[in-house]
This record gives structure tokens, C-alpha cells and sequence, in this order.
């Protein structure tokens, strides 16, 4: 395995005591595998991609274990984690626009890594960043080189995030929400691009988004996340084709289908997510779910086998299917 | 189609100067409405997709008089709302109204809820402080809110909630149309649905007629019969939004279809297909620089919309498809 996370839990300080923003959450990774995890705002699962780079916020208290490499990296020092991360392990965020420096060109920024982890002459590096740019297929990758980020595009600037990530050949690559905030057709393409260089250089993905669909194209398996843990986690067909937790059928259900009838009702998930879910009671879905009995607000659900690789987080998996 | 024009936009031409760079540069032009054309009818909802650049936001600023066209006319009700006095179009703007796509900024965050939803009967400057009241209780419960709501502040709201108030406060002069810009896209999709329902619900129910704006075919399709596909300024095809969605003629709308992620198929798009579709060629199709069915002809002309089958649909195409 390449990364194993085990009772991962992340809690944040707030002014009167911790709050637990991600809890129980246990999954991995194999070499070459992509693994999407889904979910709303809340649901923790932005933040468990920050615990995994040890980038959560300042103050954030992680427990549980995180094994990349057979290495483990909860408790590692911050001279090692800066080590591993755009080494080893590289991030692709949402914004590049924030995610770049807007002082530094472009070209400097792609170059930074190889000189840090690669000793790289500053012009060797140079030129290594022009083919980088070129391979994510900039049109002009010198030209791209030269520039500041505000004079790219978006879909361009995203191009130079992914060149910046795979420079030094990384096993996994951790992307957040990467084409968000792109054109339909500009995101189509950057997918296209990441599938492309995964396949050829077999780095592992943890895709973060909250498009169900956006997973289903792009990945093998798919966790889904609410309120700081894994309701459910299985192959991305199966999941999607046969959903066993309320949570994912709700998300599932909510979905407007470009096919459907004009007008028609779109199911709707009552309520808000819980902003403080006591993890030690009961489902945190309880007060949104169809299908809550008492035993949901008094005891948190078990993981369920509900198929050979295939857990629910319910106390009624076995109940559980789409409306058809 | 028999129920009354609600509004026409015709031949609607605008163009932004863009400051060269340095300041002996030459200033460029960019158009971004190139002659866009449409009509929408009262309960038929409209939609405009199209991605970024391709002139939508600024039509929207137009269509609501905020912004003059360089050429072409607008008309609500069959009033042309570039002629009337300042006075007049004041009153005309009650009638039509925007809901924003960030219910986080477009909430002031210091105002009490019903200083915010009144806020654009105090720009109408009549009304006093009872009807005032009584109209704000109105539009929350229009929006599925409570009165006692009115004296909270945005803070205590979540995401879906502001998005309601924001419809709230578009409903309160109770427009004929409502602009609505990428209404659901910073929404989770729990609580998109929510407000997508709603939106159908008011169309129904309230007699307010949406033009909805929106990268998003699958939620344009949710509550528009119609729906406008822009590139780069234009309407490049024009029809039911269903049969858009299932064959589309244009090769910019097929691109679109296919960019969609879908449940049921992966994408099917190259990742180094260009993306922006080089320079403008000044003759000759928007879209050939990056067409995949690009004839010679496409470079040198222009194709312009004309009807393709029945039911209305209208394509901007030389070779349309199927």
C-alpha cells in the first residue's frame, strides 16, 4: 500500500474547547489507484487532505496514523514533512490564482521544487520548467515561462499548478477541487490531462471534489463524507450505481439530471449539516434522514460489509437503495 | 406560444475598450455581445449558457438597463427601455430584478434581514414603513422562510438560506422577470435542489419569469423550456433545452454536452485540445480555431443563425450536426 490512514481525526481549536472536524476515517491507497472523495461543505473532507500534506491549520491536533511509504508521517517533524511534500506527495488546489506566488514568473515557481528536492542548477531547472509546461500542454511553454500568473488564464494557470506538482515525479498527487472554478470545457480538459499523466507515470490520486460526477469519471474508488467521517466507501460504479448509506442516495437523488422533465421536483435533503455533531452520540444524518429509527440518534452507526470492498456507516444499510 | 412577450432583445451590440499595455500602446477592442437577438414569453423561463468571455454577464447588465448597449434595443412589455426618462426606468426596474450568484457577498453582512430584502422598494422611494413590513413578510414566506426571520442578520443563516433571501429580496417588488446570474452554482447540491425547486415553484405560483444564466446545462434544463447557447459574443444555437441537450447541432453545444460530467460515461474530450481558440479571426466562424469539423469555408464566413428543423431551433453553423 502506499498510503494507509487509519482513525485519522482532526480537531480544531475554537475559543471555548476543541471541535472534531474529521473522525473514524480510515482508507488507502495502492500504488497507481485513484480514490475520490466526495462530499458538501463541512464534511471534513478538505480538511483530510490537508492533514495527510500537514497542512491543517496552525494550532489543529491530528491523531490516528497516516502511513505513506511504510513511513509514518502524523507526528513527523515539519524539516521531514517539507521533505516529502512536491517530492513525494504534490498538491493541486483549488485556486491556483492563490495557490501561485503573483510576484514570481510562472517559469521560477514550476523551477522551485526541482532546485529544492532535485539539486538542480537554477538553469538547469529553467529549462526542466519550460518542458514541464510543455508537456501539460501550454501552448508556448516559453512564452508560459516568462509570464505572472495574472497574465494566464485560469484553465492556464491550473496547467502550471499540475506542471509545478509532477516536476519531480511525485507517487501520489492530492487534488483539491481542481477545476472548480473552470469552464465546463476547460475542466473536461484538465481531467483529460491529469488522467493522462497518471497513466504514464502511474502516480496515485486523491481526488477531492464535491461533484459526484466529476469522481465517477476520474476515479477507481470513492469515499463519501459527511460531518467529519466516512459514511460509505467502495468502487466508484458500484457506489454510485448501488448506494447503500441515506447520505449518498440523498446526494445522488438532488442531483438536477439534464434528461429530466422540465419542472420537475428535485428531491431535496431537509435540514443543514449538524455545525457541532457530538461524535460520541448518535448518526450526524439522523435529523435529515428518511429512514432515521431510534437506535440513529442514540448509538453511532457501525461500518457495515455491505459487498466484498463495499462499507456503509448505517445502522440500516441493508435497507438502503436508490428510488428507481 | 400564446402568452404575451415579455421581453425582446434585438441585435444587441456591445464593445469594451481594453487599456493596452504601456501607455503608448494601442487601445484594443473586444466585443462582447456581437448582435445577440432573443425573445423570452411571460411564465417560459430562458436560459443562456456559455462559458466564460462568452458575453452572458453582459447581457445580463444590459437586459436590466444597467448597462447601455452600443447598438440595439431592449423592450419589456413591449417598452423600450433604453429611450425612457430617468424617471420612468426607475419605475420599469421594479419590474425586473437580479439574483446574484454568491449569497455570501451580495448579503451586507451588518444589515438586519429586512433592511436587506426591502432594499429595493427604499430604491423605488415610496412605500411606507407597514407595507414595507408587510411585503418583506411576503417574500420570506415565498421563500420558504419565517416573518420572525426579518430581524435576524446573513450571519445566522447557512448557505442555502442566504441564497433564499437574496431570491427574497429580488421578489419583493414583485418583478415580472428576475435575472439570475449562476444563482445555484456556489451552492452545495443538497441545498442547489432547494433553490432550483423553489425557482420552478415561484414560476408557477408567483408569475415570475426567470432569465437564468448559467454554466450548468443540467440546471438550465431543470427550469428553462428555452435555452441560448453563447460563444465569444453570439448566439451559436438557439432551442428547447432538451433536445439541445440530446442533439445538439452546433459543435460548440456538442462540446459542451460532452464536457458535462455525467454518472453514467466518462468524458470523452482530448487533453490538449486548445482551450481558448487562438486569435479571433476577424472573417469567418468564432468557433473554427477550435471546431473539430472545420471546413475552409468556416475561416472566411461568418455563419449566422438560421432555423434548423421545427420546434424553433436555430443554429450558427455552415455544416450543423445530425
Amino acid at each position: 500500500m502506499l498510503l494507509e490512514v487509519a482513525d485519522l481525526a482532526v480537531d480544531l481549536p475554537t475559543p471555548q474547547r476543541w471541535r472534531r472536524v474529521v473522525d473514524r476515517t480510515s482508507f488507502s491507497l495502492a500504488e497507481g489507484e485513484s480514490l475520490g472523495v466526495v462530499g458538501e461543505s463541512g464534511s471534513g473532507k478538505t480538511m483530510t487532505a490537508l492533514a495527510l500534506m500537514a497542512l491543517a491549520p496552525e494550532g489543529a491536533r491530528i491523531s490516528g496514523s497516516i502511513r505513506f511509504e511504510k513511513r509514518e508521517l502524523v507526528g513527523l517533524c515539519e524539516e521531514a514533512m517539507r521533505q516529502l511534500r512536491g517530492d513525494r506527495i504534490a498538491m493541486v488546489f483549488q485556486e491556483p490564482m492563490t495557490a501561485l506566488n503573483p510576484l514570481h514568473s510562472v517559469g521560477a515557481q514550476v523551477a522551485e521544487p526541482l532546485m529544492l528536492h532535485r539539486g538542480m542548477t537554477r538553469s538547469e531547472a529553467r529549462r526542466r520548467a519550460v518542458e514541464l509546461l510543455e508537456h501539460v500542454h501550454l501552448t508556448e511553454p516559453e512564452r508560459a515561462a516568462r509570464s505572472y500568473p495574472f497574465a494566464l488564464s485560469g484553465g492556464e494557470r491550473q496547467r502550471a499548478m499540475i506542471a509545478m506538482a509532477i516536476g519531480c515525479s511525485p507517487r501520489l498527487v492530492i487534488a483539491d477541487e481542481p477545476t472548480t472554478a473552470l469552464d465546463v470545457t476547460v475542466q473536461a480538459r484538465i481531467l483529460a490531462l491529469i488522467d493522462s499523466l497518471r497513466a504514464e507515470s502511474g502516480m496515485a490520486m486523491l481526488l477531492v471534489s464535491h461533484d459526484l460526477a466529476v469522481i465517477a469519471g476520474h476515479c477507481d474508488r470513492v469515499i463519501v463524507m459527511y460531518a467529519g467521517i466516512v459514511m460509505e466507501s467502495g468502487p466508484v460504479d458500484i457506489v454510485l450505481r448501488e448506494p447503500k448509506n441515506p447520505y449518498t442516495v440523498a446526494l445522488l437523488e438532488a442531483r438536477p439530471r439534464p434528461d429530466a422533465p422540465r419542472g420537475a421536483r428535485l428531491a431535496t435533503i431537509p435540514g443543514a449539516p449538524p455545525v457541532a455533531y457530538d461524535h460520541r452520540a448518535g448518526c450526524p444524518f439522523a435529523g435529515r434522514c428518511a429512514l432515521t429509527i431510534d437506535r440513529c440518534w442514540s448509538t453511532p452507526p457501525p461500518e457495515v460489509a455491505v459487498g466484498p470492498v463495499h462499507v456503509s456507516r448505517c445502522h440500516r444499510a441493508g435497507e438502503v437503495g436508490l428510488a428507481q | 406560444m400564446s402568452e404575451p412577450l415579455l421581453l425582446e432583445a434585438s441585435s444587441l451590440v456591445k464593445t469594451y475598450r481594453l487599456a493596452g499595455r504601456g501607455p503608448f500602446a494601442r487601445k484594443s477592442l473586444r466585443p462582447a455581445l456581437a448582435g445577440v437577438s432573443f425573445v423570452m414569453r411571460q411564465g417560459r423561463s430562458f436560459g443562456i449558457v456559455g462559458e466564460s468571455g462568452s458575453g452572458k454577464s453582459t447581457l445580463a447588465r444590459i437586459v436590466l438597463a444597467l448597462d447601455r448597449p452600443d447598438s440595439g434595443a431592449v423592450r419589456l412589455e413591449g417598452r423600450s427601455l433604453l429611450d425612457l426618462p430617468r424617471r420612468e426606468l426607475r419605475a420599469a426596474r421594479a419590474h425586473m430584478q437580479m439574483v446574484f450568484q454568491d449569497p455570501y457577498g451580495s448579503l451586507d453582512p451588518r444589515q438586519r434581514i429586512e433592511k436587506i430584502v426591502a432594499e429595493p422598494l427604499a430604491a423605488l422611494g415610496r412605500s411606507g414603513r407597514a407595507e414595507r413590513r408587510a411585503r418583506v413578510k411576503d417574500a420570506l414566506e415565498a421563500v420558504g422562510l419565517k416573518a420572525a426571520d426579518a430581524l435576524k442578520h446573513p450571519h445566522e443563516f447557512s448557505g442555502g438560506q442566504r441564497q433564499r433571501i437574496a431570491i427574497a429580496r429580488a421578489l419583493i417588488t414583485r418583478p415580472k422577470l428576475v435575472v439570475a446570474d449562476e444563482p445555484v452554482s456556489a451552492l452545495d447540491v443538497s441545498v442547489q435542489a432547494q433553490a432550483l425547486n423553489l425557482m420552478s415553484d415561484l414560476e408557477r405560483e408567483a408569475g415570475v419569469t426567470f432569465l437564468l444564466i448559467s454554466h450548468d446545462l443540467a440546471v438550465v434544463a431543470h427550469l428553462c423550456e428555452a435555452t441560448a447557447v453563447m460563444y465569444r459574443g453570439r448566439i451559436v444555437e438557439i432551442g428547447r433545452t432538451a433536445e439541445l441537450f440530446t442533439r445538439p447541432a452546433h459543435p460548440y453545444t456538442r462540446e459542451l454536452v460532452e464536457a458535462t460530467p455525467r454518472l453514467d460515461r466518462p468524458m470523452r474530450v482530448a487533453s490538449f485540445a486548445p482551450s481558448n481558440g487562438g486569435p479571433e479571426a476577424t472573417d469567418g466562424c468564432p468557433y473554427a480555431g477550435r471546431c473539430a469539423f472545420v471546413h475552409p469555408r468556416c475561416l472566411k464566413q461568418l455563419p449566422v443563425l438560421e432555423s434548423k428543423g421545427d420546434g424553433g431551433r436555430e443554429v450558427a453553423c455552415h455544416y450543423p450536426l445530425g
